[in-house]
């Protein structure tokens, strides 16, 4: 399960290697304080939240057995710290709940006014007004800064449970599988989840980029 | 399972477990079958392709954080309290 990677990080923090952790602090620190916003939106608990984290890492490390990657360990503890700290805060107390419930099944990813309604054309269901091609739509538009904002704020706005998903999976770079452990998820459910969560942001962009 | 052809509709529900690999066989072939052949959900499923690649970039925005400093008096700490080192430091 350990990647040689990680077990060297492991084996010199043990040791007490300074430079182990500094390299593993500048790695992971910016990821860890984006996970903990996901929980509160005061920066300053979210930088208390990380820097417990790093704590725990270092207290737990000796005992750490490996039996995920050491991201997914690191995660798993800052996400459960974060939870406790926003219910504390009386914030997202509703997270806990919506992450047990199953999700909406009935939330489509394109609104369903966009294609033919059942029965009154010759291809039911297909296509009403289709989607442009972003291919053609100028790279610097794409990458602005106000993309990025209109981006960040279609995931701030999204169910605490879809935002989870899609920050872990499309920002922080975590397997499928990572995912489901940090966040106790079944595969499939994770699946709806991105689904979902990547159908909004595509909306928001489309919103914006088309208008 | 019923043999028809994918409307467009159902495709777009199912661009995430396409791109996870989830679908089964049969389902793929659908799938790629049907966005060869349609425009529309072509596009749909690049501006969903543009949408995960935009999403990623958020990784290299930095927050910034004066933690560095407090962190590493932590570790220094820490480090005192460990068990006996194999090796002292030169």
């Amino acid at each position: 399960m350990l990647t040689i990677e990680d077990a060297d990080i492991i084996q010199g923090l043990r040791r007490g290697d300074e430079s182990v952790f500094v390299s593993l602090f500048d790695g992971y620190q910016n990821s860890l304080l984006r996970l903990a916003m996901m929980y509160t939106s005061d920066q300053q608990v979210a930088e208390e939240v990380v820097q417990e984290t790093w704590l725990a890492v270092l207290k737990g490390i000796q005992r750490f057995e490996g039996r995920s990657a050491l991201k997914t360990w690191i995660y798993s503890i800052l996400i459960n710290r974060a939870k406790t700290v926003a219910q504390r805060e009386g914030r997202h107390n509703n997270l806990t709940l919506s992450l047990d419930e199953q999700p909406e099944s009935n939330e489509p990813a394109v609104s369903v006014d966009r294609f033919h309604p059942d029965d009154d054309h010759p291809y039911p269901h297909h296509w009403l007004t289709g989607p442009n091609d972003w291919g053609e739509l100028p790279e610097e538009k794409l990458l602005s800064d106000e993309t990025q904002k209109v981006i960040l704020t279609a995931i701030e706005n999204l169910a605490p449970n879809q935002r989870e998903v899609i920050t872990l999976r499309d920002i922080e770079m975590v397997s499928s599988e990572e995912a489901c452990n940090v966040l106790g998820i079944s595969e499939s459910n994770q699946r709806v989840l991105l689904h979902r969560a990547r159908a909004k942001v595509r909306q928001a962009l489309e919103m914006y980029l088309e208008r | 399972m019923d043999e028809h052809d994918l409307t467009c509709q159902e495709l777009v529900e199912l661009v995430t477990e396409y791109l996870e690999g989830a679908l089964s066989e049969t389902q793929r072939k659908r799938f790629e079958e049907h966005l060869t052949n349609c425009h529309d959900c072509h596009n749909h499923f690049d501006q969903i392709r543009h949408t995960i690649r935009l999403v990623g970039r958020l990784a290299e925005s930095h927050l910034s954080s004066g933690a560095k400093d407090d962190l590493l008096t932590l570790f220094r700490d820490w480090k005192k309290e460990l068990p006996e080192q194999e090796e002292p430091e030169s």
